[in-house]
């Protein structure tokens, strides 16, 4: 680890300047990001706005076009893997093979993670997930409320210090919804960092320590918690992003 | 080094369980092979002396084209759920999930070969027992699974897929599907090693050079 790796270490995620590029249009761009270690990013923004071109920069999935990302002092351009090791990711696509066991795709994971006493971890993840039962069940055959709870335990496998949920919500039902909060409370809790993107103001607001609110590629507002006013959080969204909630 | 390979067998572990729970792979692909072997038959006339010339054609068209059908599900098992997504974020390096999906294509088409070649060998009125044959098909398919697996991680991406991976792959396989007819014909003759070997070694030549690379090249291929 170098001297420049070495002082962001003391962030959990920091970017600067970072950009990205598609074609000749930005969809990232400029974006300075420092997240403290335990601490929650929610990301606000409309369609478009960037949230899910960051979750995947965050993640080692693409590469900036400029700037730079360092994930526990590790820079994302010359430290993928071990950075792939300190990030788990929920999306929401599920990552999981439909013809393949709930099992066999957290066996899977877990031996491409190189996940220490494997067996014993798969039992306890299912158990916190509460898939015990549906285990051996193939993955196409699941709702797709229980297909994100077994994503979610694929994200967790390895014991990711950092959760990047990139809409962990989308297409659930309400039901599933609360079901998917309360598991994804009790992995964010404690030492691990969490950056979440969503359209839901609520939920968001429940989770965050710090915000940002994403438009056209930009970070436009951020905010503290403790800076926020909850009541016309809704006002300040649209006038940031000319969309209504 | 052990881990490494340890990450490789499990890729193939895993497309081998999905593959032989749903067959989609092999049952499509053998049943386009055997199409394709039975047409040629009756389309030729066994007793007419004109086996030798036809049959080592019609065995590498079968598996050519048989081959495409395969190698075009390689990589479209990953784009469920964003699969590749999923793989993409494990901490290993991209050549080993080449490797990974390569054993995979592989073992997939070596399959269907061994099942489609004593077909070929009873409906063209040919000896049974031909272990030199077996090596010829084992080399040429080592040949089509690199460059197949790379082309077919190329062509995912694409909304042309099915047409892209054989144009993309059929002139590149060129040499190897050439070596490979001539070899057949050899060893159908009941010629020696020895009056093989230019064209085996043509085989293996292709096969190391398609290895390397598509090895070198795969990380540009799946990146973004």
């Amino acid at each position: 680890m170098d001297n420049k790796e070495a002082s962001s270490a003391q962030w959990a995620i920091e970017t600067k300047g970072l950009a990205k590029l598609f074609g000749n249009k930005y969809a990232l761009k400029d974006i300075d990001l420092g997240i403290r270690h335990g601490e929650r990013l929610v990301v606000f923004g409309p369609n478009g706005a960037g949230k899910t071109t960051l979750i995947r920069s965050l993640s080692t999935l693409i590469k900036p076009s400029a700037g730079s990302v360092h994930v526990s002092g590790l820079d994302t351009r010359r430290n993928q893997a071990r950075v792939r090791r300190k990030v788990g990711v929920v999306s929401h696509q599920t990552y999981l093979y439909g013809n393949l066991t709930v099992y066999e795709n957290l066996k899977f994971y877990g031996r491409m993670y190189d996940v220490p006493d494997l067996e014993k971890r798969i039992q306890k993840v299912a158990g916190q997930v509460s898939l015990e039962s549906r285990l051996h069940d193939r993955v196409a055959t699941l709702s797709r409320g229980l297909q994100q709870r077994a994503a979610i335990a694929r994200a967790v496998i390895h014991e990711p210090q950092i959760m990047l949920l990139d809409e962990p919500e989308v297409g659930l039902d309400p039901q599933a919804v609360i079901m998917m909060r309360d598991i994804l409370d009790v992995f964010s809790s404690g030492e691990c960092t969490v950056v979440m993107t969503t359209h839901n103001l609520e939920r968001g607001l429940d989770l965050c320590e710090q915000i940002i609110i994403l438009n056209t590629g930009k970070i436009v507002y951020r905010a503290e918690k403790s800076e926020i006013d909850r009541a016309n959080f809704a006002e300040v969204y649209s006038h940031y992003t000319g969309i209504s909630q | 080094m052990k881990g490494m390979w340890f990450k490789v067998f499990t890729i193939f572990w895993k497309d081998t369980v999905a593959e032989l729970r749903t067959k989609e792979i092999i049952t499509s692909v053998l049943v386009f092979a055997v199409l394709v072997l039975v047409i040629f038959s009756f389309a030729f006339d066994p007793e007419a002396g004109t086996m030798g010339l036809v049959g080592p054609g019609v065995l590498w068209v079968s598996f050519t084209f048989a081959g495409v059908l395969g190698l075009n599900r390689i990589f479209g098992v990953e784009m469920e759920n964003s699969c590749l997504e999923g793989l993409k974020l494990c901490p290993v390096e991209r050549n080993i999930i080449f490797w990974g999906k390569m054993a995979s294509s592989f073992t997939f088409m070596l399959a269907v070969e061994i099942i489609i070649t004593p077909i070929f060998l009873v409906l063209f009125n040919l000896p049974f027992f031909m272990p030199r044959l077996l090596l010829i098909v084992m080399l040429a398919t080592a040949g089509f699974a690199s460059v197949g697996t790379l082309f077919s991680a190329l062509s995912m991406n694409t909304k042309a897929r099915d047409i892209l991976l054989p144009i993309l792959f059929l002139p590149i396989v060129v040499p190897v599907i050439i070596a490979g007819v001539e070899a057949t014909a050899l060893a159908l003759e009941g010629k020696s090693w020895g009056d093989m070997s230019v064209w085996l070694q043509i085989i293996v030549a292709s096969d190391i050079i398609y290895f390397v690379v598509a090895t070198l090249v795969f990380d540009f291929v799946i990146e973004e």
